[in-house]
């Protein structure tokens, strides 16, 4: 019997269904807006409070078991370090930092805590393949190690330059970031240990909503203390960390360019692809496979029934 | 007469008398019925308590400047005065009668959930003495080194792994040179 599918109607078909499918795709995650848990907790980071006691980093290093920094917490001089032009980061020994800014016209530095700020739709988490980061309900973004293969596309995806990689074990691949203290605090509804450690409350823990609400507040009662700005409050989509400071926030640190959107719309229309690609284009390769090797095949058949007679 | 007079003299007295005990408001309370030192230890673990020199520091801040409203002074930030111009003293002038010692614990987050509490922003117990304090000194020129006010603990040189804790060549230093 003769084939009723042409080759051309096969290729036409196939095209068409790959496109329906894209389409299709992205009308669905177009509808995914996730505003966050509404329970999330946070921490507002009052850069006008903090005065560079440390106390944070060294709450922080007891609390999570880090090892032994090569200075104290209570040795000042760390705040001049630089590496390769970039002031004092995190890596696989500390989750968290303060950085001082000498702010031309401010009479005292500024100090900026940094660690991971537990964004509403963490890019990490986006780009991870194998599912090693969760964002608990909570508010944390925490990291399961056992499934983690080390590929470290976290680290590329993460607009705040955060996971680190522990390079230290390659062999058994694991990222250190700031994990909100979930397994020992944030889970029985603990602030985590550096906000407990901080003498100058620089670091207010709360429900995420409640912050912006005492953040606002800050604002507008003392308007000449602080730029009217909640950093975090919109940034990439929001972060459970937020920040308020008295200079402008690309001065003291803060990439101002961040979208106002999570980063994963950003990348959304090429990863809709990807479900296509795999379902769709091994079906459609397969039938091109036949179709090419089809002769061949006839007359293979052809053959052996001209060997039976 | 001579009764009449005696009489007229003791209301006077009486008078001037009342005039003189009745609490002004202002100066309500004096800072000399204050407390010379007050000990600050309550929150003491990874420093040792402070001995606050309550006496000379009524010399060189106004009471307000710490107790806010509680004094029954008039005190100057705006945003108090839209509700504390005219409340008077208060029942207590202790810090920690108002700043709570367990800050950020459950039962303090949910009180704060009032949706008509006005103070959603108070700080702890130890956020309250460390803001006002160390903002003053900042302003003034008074200490403000950690261990100026308070020397550190036993615990407080483990965890800050300072002093005998410190680390050495051989311990600290997971990748020296920098």
């Amino acid at each position: 019997m003769k084939t009723t599918v042409s080759r051309r109607t096969f290729i036409k078909g196939g095209l068409a269904g790959t496109v329906a499918a894209t389409v299709l795709q992205e009308k669905k995650s177009q509808a995914a807006t996730f505003e966050g848990y509404p329970d999330g907790m946070g921490v507002l980071v009052d850069l006008t409070r903090c005065v560079g006691c440390r106390s944070c980093e060294a709450a922080c290093n007891e609390e999570q078991k880090l090892p032994q920094p090569e200075k104290p917490f209570d040795d000042f001089s760390v705040f001049d370090e630089m590496l390769h032009g970039q002031k004092r980061r995190t890596d696989e020994t500390r989750y968290t930092i303060v950085n001082r800014y000498d702010v031309p016209g401010q009479e005292h530095p500024l100090f900026k805590k940094v660690q991971c700020n537990h964004c509403q739709e963490p890019a990490c988490l986006t780009s991870c393949f194998v599912n090693a980061y969760t964002k608990t309900p909570e508010g944390a973004v925490i990291y399961n190690a056992n499934v983690c293969v080390g590929c470290r596309t976290c680290m590329i995806a993460c607009p705040f330059y955060i996971p680190t990689f522990k390079y230290s074990s390659s062999f058994s691949p694991r990222i250190m970031k700031c994990i909100f203290c979930y397994d020992t605090r944030l889970k029985e509804g603990r602030p985590p240990a550096c906000v407990e450690a901080c003498p100058q409350e620089a670091l207010t823990f709360g429900k995420r909503n409640k912050l912006i609400e005492i953040g606002r507040q800050r604002i507008r009662e003392t308007p000449d203390k602080y730029e009217d700005h909640i950093y975090g409050e919109h940034e990439v989509g929001g972060t459970a960390w937020m920040y308020l400071s008295s200079v402008p926030f690309d001065q003291v640190g803060f990439d101002t360019h961040v979208p106002k959107e999570p980063i994963l719309n950003s990348v959304k229309d090429f990863l809709s692809i990807v479900p296509m690609v795999l379902t769709i284009w091994p079906a459609l390769f397969a039938g091109f496979h036949l179709l090419a090797t089809r002769k061949d095949w006839l007359k293979n058949k052809n053959e052996d029934t001209h060997e039976e007679e | 007469m001579r009764i009449r007079k005696k009489l007229l003299r003791t209301t006077l007295a009486l008078a001037i008398g009342s005039v003189l005990l009745w609490p002004q408001p202002g100066n309500a309370m004096e800072a000399a019925d204050a407390p010379e030192t007050v000990e600050i230890n309550s929150l003491s673990r990874l420093y040792n308590g402070v001995d606050f020199n309550h006496a000379m520091h009524t010399e060189i801040a106004a009471c307000v400047q710490c107790h806010h409203h509680t004094t029954g002074g008039e005190v100057s930030d705006t945003n108090c005065l839209r509700c504390h111009a005219k409340s008077g003293e208060a029942n207590t002038v202790s810090c920690q009668e108002c700043h709570s010692s367990d800050r950020f614990s459950k039962e303090d987050l949910s009180k704060r959930d009032n949706p008509s509490l006005y103070h959603i922003d108070k700080p702890g117990l130890k956020g309250a003495y460390h803001l006002n304090c160390v903002g003053c000194h900042q302003q003034t020129g008074g200490p403000t080194g950690c261990q100026d006010c308070h020397t550190m603990t036993e615990a407080g040189e483990k965890m800050f792994q300072t002093g005998q804790h410190a680390p050495t060549e051989t311990t600290g230093g997971e990748h020296g040179g920098h």
